[in-house]
């Protein structure tokens, strides 16, 4: 007989129009590590906010039983006392108070007479950062430490409560490789210590290399629930989707044209620190081909293409040419009417506006192609968005539809129609495929591939290796701030980026 | 997603049903507003023994409108874009003293100093604009700067005094005292009976261009292919929104007919809404209130765009003040005094967000309806003025938070 820390047994769950949750049941056994798997809208979030309280008891079928024990959990705070922490991806840390404070952010420490008592505070700090090894004094504030610290001291709170399940949705989203191996460890030593902890993530790899066994939901269903020595990869993807993904990166082989964009010397300072964030980057993209840009996150990739865009740094020199003409670019505005676009990769804090709808965030940049006179015509608007809607399969109930209520992917394809409505000549796209599901991911391929064929020159920057070998043409490694590779598809493995992304040579 | 990979169409063409449900989904705001505006009446109604219901009442009530109603179109757009305008009560005051000094110290004709007090709307409304677009000193604070200063230089140039208007020279008074107070002129003559024709044409010739423009819209949707409503829904539609456009036409009808002011309020409106709606500015304006970094991004010219709406908002301004003073036929010092807040607060009722991209010009003018109904009725009630002022900032706070209660659904 298993010993089950958690076991949510037929669970279900309705909203208006929609069964999120059909019968799920989901094990976790003490102390382990269990990994859930889904593509986004599998359920996952929803299972979650039953568990964490956040949907109370009696809004939902079936029995959630932690400890032995059928839990009513109607708040948040319920299930915090029962022992149960979530970690969100976005991380609910007050970014301009100490590391302490955040962690004993409404447990204040405090005296007899109701004063909080920063010695006893500070000191069990330290204690629990230890803990998660991370060596950071607990007066530092949040905002001054990176995001994989950051991710550490929710962790650290989290214990500070003497959570035994912890749960951690999409951890490592934000992390670079050595981040992310740090916490994989420490997960590991917390499991020692006989946490039990629930790891939901995109990153299969990752979670081959952590879990004990592997949940995978579909469609609120739960498929199956495996050891992992009885998993693989392409089993977890195939139960995820539903179908094999024989073809995960449907690149095609295409004849090469002319140099489209030209960058010479270009060297930008940060505007803040006056550092150089991009020094001396010299390259070309060509019409008919993905040009790869990897590296590890703070490289300069992003910078580079946001001050190409003319939104971001201080330019020290350099020159830009688009079809044998050298562009000014001292703003977005320039750049888009010059012919570049840029999918950034924040696309809610740079690209969409939430509140909008979706025809209306399709057409924001390109209004002067649709108006006269300054007035919109709004049937005109109706149909250029709409077709791409048709074109790029965005899922959405209707044009009026407020960005915000769509998935991550489909928000994306928003972003992407966006920009190509200002029919671009050079679309830049930062991390195109982040936080979105694989098979949404796969979609974003063939309208790359697409606009590839249409000869519209497409440069890439990704984080994920086998996306930018999967896809591009040639591949430009970017290490501080300088170019370290240029390497054609065929010269290009995972070893040979990575090498020029760390070493820088 | 898995439809996607079939190949489905993955965006419904919705038929006439989803075209109802959403056009009730979107415009529930707007509903709710207007049964609670009918409903704060009927309450009156009671109230007041029926006083509040005359033609002749709700006639003045339009007219009372008219300020808050002016000022709170330009607060709209202020506030869609994510900033606040505190200076509105005490340019409004400055810019009527201005126009009225004009007429009696330098004795200029109605036209001259209408056009020149516009002016020096504009001029104000330039310097908010620079120091918030090119300056970004936030708008709190430049507009709070710009109360506090305009509210002195009323005192300066009225001397402190209240300056009446028939002081001027008496053909230009009388002329400009009908902005504030003067209704549509008659052709036969109207004293016999009730009916003003000229007001009464109008009304009809309002609706016909309403009924118009809706069809035009509709046969213009049908040439794009996309759905419409069927005809005779369609028709229905229009009769329904044109009678009540016809009942409160016939209110005025009833009484003096249509007032200037009104018909001013009434055309700003139009065409604030068109430029909310379906203008590239409009856009823009909601764009940076919803998101400036995406705006910037998306290549829109954000200081330009600010510059542009905070002169806009100088000359409604102007343009409120003007009104406010031929309509008291003088200029007082305390003139416009609060008149911010009624405006922010008509916006806000009417569905604006404070948090900027949001909010409608159709609805600030129910929302100042409501205020100056408020005002309206309790006077008509005499309640005592400390309760006056209870009443209309808990109707704010309830306003504010059933809008945010709708809105979490």
């Amino acid at each position: 007989m298993d010993d089950f820390i958690l076991e949510m047994k037929g669970i279900s769950k309705e909203f208006p129009g929609v069964k999120a949750l059909q019968n799920v049941t989901f094990q976790v056994r003490r102390g382990e590590i269990h990994a859930l798997v889904g593509e986004n809208g599998a359920g996952k979030s929803t299972l979650m906010k039953i568990l964490s309280g956040l949907y109370p008891y009696g809004t939902y079928g079936g029995d959630v039983v932690f400890d032995g024990q059928v839990q009513k959990f109607t708040e948040t705070r319920d299930s915090e006392k029962a022992g149960i922490a979530i970690i969100y991806q976005e991380l609910a840390l007050v970014k301009h108070m100490t590391i302490a404070e955040n962690i004993y952010l409404g447990d204040e420490i405090c005296g007899n007479a109701g004063w909080i008592d920063w010695n006893e505070t500070y000191q069990r700090t330290a204690k629990v950062l230890r803990e998660v090894g991370l060596k950071l004094s607990p007066a530092a504030r949040v905002i001054d430490i990176g995001v994989g610290s950051q991710q550490l001291v929710e962790i650290a709170k989290a214990l500070s409560k003497d959570a035994r399940l912890l749960i951690l949705d999409e951890p490592t989203a934000a992390l670079t490789e050595t981040e992310t191996d740090n916490l994989l460890k420490i997960l590991g030593s917390l499991q020692q210590k006989g946490v039990t902890c629930i790891y939901i993530s995109h990153r299969l790899n990752e979670v081959m290399s952590i879990a004990d066994r592997i949940t995978v939901l579909r469609d609120g269903r739960t498929i199956c629930t495996d050891e992992k020595v009885s998993m693989t990869v392409d089993r977890m993807i195939h139960n995820m989707v539903g179908r094999e993904l024989t073809n995960m990166y449907p690149r095609k082989e295409r004849p090469v044209g002319d140099t489209v964009l030209e960058v010479k010397n270009w060297t930008v300072r940060d505007p803040v620190t006056d550092d150089v964030v991009c020094d001396d980057m010299s390259f070309r993209a060509r019409k008919g081909e993905i040009l790869g840009i990897a590296g590890l996150m703070g490289a300069g990739r992003t910078e580079l293409v946001m001050s190409l865009f003319g939104v971001w740094g201080k330019r020290q020199s350099g020159e830009v040419w688009l079809e044998g003409k050298k562009l000014a670019n001292r703003s977005a505005i320039d750049a888009i009417s010059a012919g570049i676009s840029l999918v950034s990769e924040d696309r809610k804090r740079y690209g969409l506006v939430l509140g909008m709808d979706v025809k209306e965030n399709s057409t924001l940049a390109s209004l002067d192609r649709i108006s006269k006179l300054g007035i919109i015509n709004k049937n005109e608007e109706i149909k250029s968005a709409g077709q791409y809607v048709k074109e790029l399969r965005t899922k959405t109930p209707s044009l009026e539809q407020p960005v915000r209520n769509l998935s991550g992917g489909n928000q994306q394809k928003v972003v992407i129609a966006k920009w190509l409505l200002t029919r671009p000549k050079v679309l830049f796209l930062d991390e195109p495929t982040r936080g979105i599901d694989v098979g949404a991911k796969v979609e974003i391929y063939n309208i790359m591939n697409g606009l590839v064929d249409q000869g519209v020159c497409v440069i890439m920057i990704s984080s994920e290796l086998p996306e930018v070998l999967g896809m591009s043409d040639r591949i430009l490694v970017v290490h501080e701030g300088r170019i370290t590779g240029d390497l054609p598809r065929a010269e290009a493995t995972e070893e040979k980026v990575m090498h020029c992304a760390t070493s820088g040579s | 997603m898995n439809e996607a990979v079939k190949g489905t169409p993955s965006v419904k063409e919705g038929g006439v049903k989803d075209l109802i449900v959403d056009s009730i989904k979107h415009n529930t705001k707007q509903y709710t507003m207007f049964i609670a505006l009918i409903a704060i009446w009927v309450i009156f109604t009671f109230l007041t023994d029926s006083v509040f219901l005359t033609a002749r009442n709700l006639s003045n009530l339009f007219v009372q409108t008219v300020t808050t109603a002016i000022l709170a179109i330009g607060m709209v757009l202020i506030i869609v874009a994510g900033h606040i305008d505190l200076s509105v009560g005490s340019v409004l005051g400055f810019a009527g003293a201005v126009c009225a000094m004009f007429m009696i110290k330098l004795e200029w004709g109605v036209v001259p100093s209408v056009l020149a007090t516009l002016l020096v709307g504009l001029a104000i409304g330039t310097w908010h604009g620079f120091w918030v677009a090119y300056r970004k000193v936030p708008a709190f604070i430049v507009s709070l700067a710009s109360m506090l200063a305009f509210r002195g230089l009323i005192i300066g140039i009225t001397g402190g005094q209240t300056q009446g208007l028939e002081m001027a020279p008496e053909a230009a008074a009388n002329s400009f005292k009908l902005i504030g107070q003067g209704y549509l002129p008659t052709i036969a003559a109207a004293a016999e009976g009730h009916v003003h024709d000229t007001s009464l044409y109008c009304s009809v010739a309002v609706i016909a261009l309403f009924v118009a423009s809706g069809l035009r819209k509709r046969a213009a949707r049908m040439k794009y292919g996309f759905t419409v409503l069927p005809l005779n829904l369609e028709i229905l539609r229009l009769a329904f929104l044109s009678a009540i456009i016809g009942t409160f036409a016939m209110i005025m009808v009833m009484y003096l007919g249509i007032p200037w002011s009104v018909v001013l309020v009434l055309a700003l409106a139009v065409l604030f809404s068109f430029i909310a709606g379906n203008t590239r500015f409009g856009r823009h304006l909601y764009a940076i209130g919803g998101n400036p970094e995406a705006a910037k991004l998306s290549g829109i010219d954000i200081p330009r765009r600010t510059l542009a709406l905070w002169m806009i908002m100088g000359v409604m301004t102007a343009v409120a003040g003007i009104v406010y003073t031929a309509r008291l036929n003088a200029a007082t010092t305390s003139a416009g005094q609060n008149a911010e807040l009624d405006a922010i607060a008509a916006a806000v009722i009417g569905g604006t967000s404070l948090l900027g991209g949001e909010g409608t010009i159709f609805g600030a003018v129910i929302g100042a309806l409501v205020m100056a109904s408020l005002d309206n009725g309790m006077s008509l009630m005499n309640l005592d003025i400390t309760f006056q002022y209870v009443i209309k900032g808990l109707i704010l706070l309830l306003a504010v938070w059933v809008d945010m209660a709708q809105r979490k659904k």
